[in-house]
């Protein structure tokens, strides 16, 4: 099916729950209410015409005004693919989990929490996964400033071009 | 008479141990030789790559790119051209298309050959090792002579690649084929039939089609469980479609469909199509520029895509967020590996503890892609 076939039916069924359909390419998406995300995620995976059986990336994007979280979904039933995506307040963002309907949402939901602080309500393991437990703030985030210091490791050094020069 | 007394123990495995392929970490919960629970730990190899990418700028990046996955590093180069072609519409000159999958085709080589020399190594044996590392030096050797850099290329650029091929390049790569093909049932003869071999890898944490598509698997893990899926045939890029190739699926051949003895075999049957398409474009490749003019100052406009690859470790997607300035606004790549990786901690429920290297060899985990 045609990712525009696929939106179609998205407005037909949840049609104040689309936000937004962008269809020019390259990047097809449809924009969601975090409210519906769920109940449009579970529609997916489960019509047999549409069977999104795969999430196949989940990203997060710091928009200046918000935060966008990213789902790619792609069907290898019947080999066709859509994204949506869902903008959360850059204060506190939180979304609902769809660990439950994609297994592999899991690890994917742990990275975006970790670089970008989005907070998956009902996610089973909500930890850091790739920066350390205890690093300030999130990398990914466009304000995100860089600490001069980590447990006493400085996290800047001087080019060892300029030092050569110095020691001419 | 007294009862023994049992109780589970915590193992640390890595961060830095032979057999984890890169600095990753597991927390053992077993009980004796029995796993409860693998729990995985990584991010050790965190370069904040995705962070850079939006710092330096879109031609800036392509060296970083290698060091996603600095085992089958082509790839990530052309992920990222093909992004950047795709959003700011740029066509590959044709010889520079064949150059790209003549490249890449030889690093999926490299890769497969490591990896099955690794799960050699990884159950203790060393020779397949070394066997399979002395064909992959003739590679790194070819790769070489192509762009002078046998690990990380940075041989791609956007709107093709950077050198064509050099002379009397085309005639030493047919000859390195010709030599290969023999040795790969060689291989197999020493190892991937040895019976030694299949008892320790068949019926080892086999992994179901559903289960392998719910995690998201890509590339030969998946084509092991038995989905016929491949980037290269099902959503054509560059001019594989002008290639004949086959793509193989887990048989459970000799235990279950999707244990870790069809994901082994999986990268000894790509490596015999990968040189398959490699005698072809070898053969059929047309003259003209490799490289598309494209601007120094590059800059797409506002918009964003997603393009799949199939790089060694399977499916890898790059997602790029462009706001119309010098440098991307975000950057993402999807891996196999990361996604290989979520799904250890479930597949080792109840393995062996010896087993779970042969899960990570057979998974085809490399560190530096899961964490970037």
């Amino acid at each position: 099916m045609e990712t525009v076939t696929i939106f179609e039916r998205l407005q037909q069924r949840f049609g104040d729950n689309m936000l937004e359909v962008a269809l020019k390419p390259p990047g097809l998406f449809a924009v969601i209410k975090p409210e519906a995300l769920l109940d449009i995620c579970r529609y997916l995976r489960d019509d047999p015409d549409v069977a999104m059986d795969c999430l196949s990336n989940q990203t997060g994007v710091d928009r200046k005004d918000c935060v966008e979280v990213v789902y790619h979904l792609f069907s290898y039933r019947l080999r066709h693919e859509a994204v949506l995506k869902v903008r959360l307040p850059r204060e506190s963002p939180a979304v609902p989990t769809v660990e439950h309907i994609w297994k592999s949402a899991n690890w994917m939901e742990r990275e975006i929490f970790d670089l970008l602080g989005v907070t998956f309500d009902g996610h089973s393991d909500m930890r850091r996964i790739l920066m350390p437990e205890d690093w300030p703030g999130f990398p990914l985030r466009k304000d995100f400033v860089e600490p001069a210091e980590y447990h006493g490791i400085s996290t800047v050094r001087e080019s060892p071009i300029l030092r050569l020069d110095k020691k001419k | 008479m007294s009862t023994l007394r049992t109780e589970e123990m915590t193992l640390n495995m890595g961060p830095q141990h032979p057999s984890t392929h890169g600095v990753l970490r597991f927390v053992i919960r077993a009980d004796g030789e029995v796993m409860r629970e693998a729990i995985p730990d990584v991010g050790y190899l965190h370069r904040s790559i995705e962070k850079i990418a939006e710092k330096v700028g879109y031609h800036g990046f392509m060296p970083y790119t290698d060091r996603v996955d600095y085992v089958c590093a082509m790839f990530t180069n052309q992920g990222w051209g093909m992004a950047c072609e795709r959003l700011a519409n740029i066509e590959v000159p044709r010889r520079g298309e064949y150059c790209r999958v003549i490249a890449a085709e030889f690093n999926r080589l490299a890769s497969h050959l490591l990896t099955v020399g690794l799960m050699g190594m990884d159950i203790g044996a060393m020779t397949p090792f070394l066997h399979a590392l002395r064909e992959r030096e003739m590679i790194n050797d070819l790769i070489e002579e192509l762009c002078g850099a046998r690990l990380t290329f940075n041989y791609m650029r956007i709107g093709g690649v950077a050198w064509d091929l050099p002379p009397g390049w085309r005639e030493k790569a047919v000859a390195y084929l010709d030599h290969l093909d023999p040795i790969i049932t060689e291989f197999n003869a020493l190892f991937s039939y040895n019976k030694i071999c299949v008892q320790r890898l068949a019926n080892v944490a086999p992994i179901s089609a559903e289960e392998a598509v719910n995690y998201n698997l890509v590339g030969p893990n998946l084509r092991a469980s038995g989905v016929k899926w491949d980037v290269r045939r099902d959503m054509p890029y560059s001019v594989y479609p002008e290639f004949d190739f086959n793509i193989p699926t887990g048989s459970g051949e000799w235990g279950t469909v999707g244990d870790s003895m069809d994901r082994y075999m999986m990268r000894i049957r790509e490596m015999t199509e990968s040189s398959k398409i490699l005698r072809q474009a070898l053969a059929q490749i047309p003259d003209g520029p490799v490289l598309a003019k494209v601007v120094r100052n590059f800059k797409p406009p506002v918009g964003e895509c997603q393009v799949r690859v199939e790089s060694a470790r399977g499916d890898q997607g790059w997602y790029v967020v462009s706001d119309g300035t010098a440098n991307p606004w975000r950057v993402h790549v999807r891996t196999g590996s990361f996604a290989a990786m979520g799904m250890i901690q479930k597949l080792s429920r109840g393995l062996m503890i010896a087993d779970l290297v042969v899960l990570i060899a057979s998974l085809d985990v490399i560190a530096p892609e899961i964490d970037r």
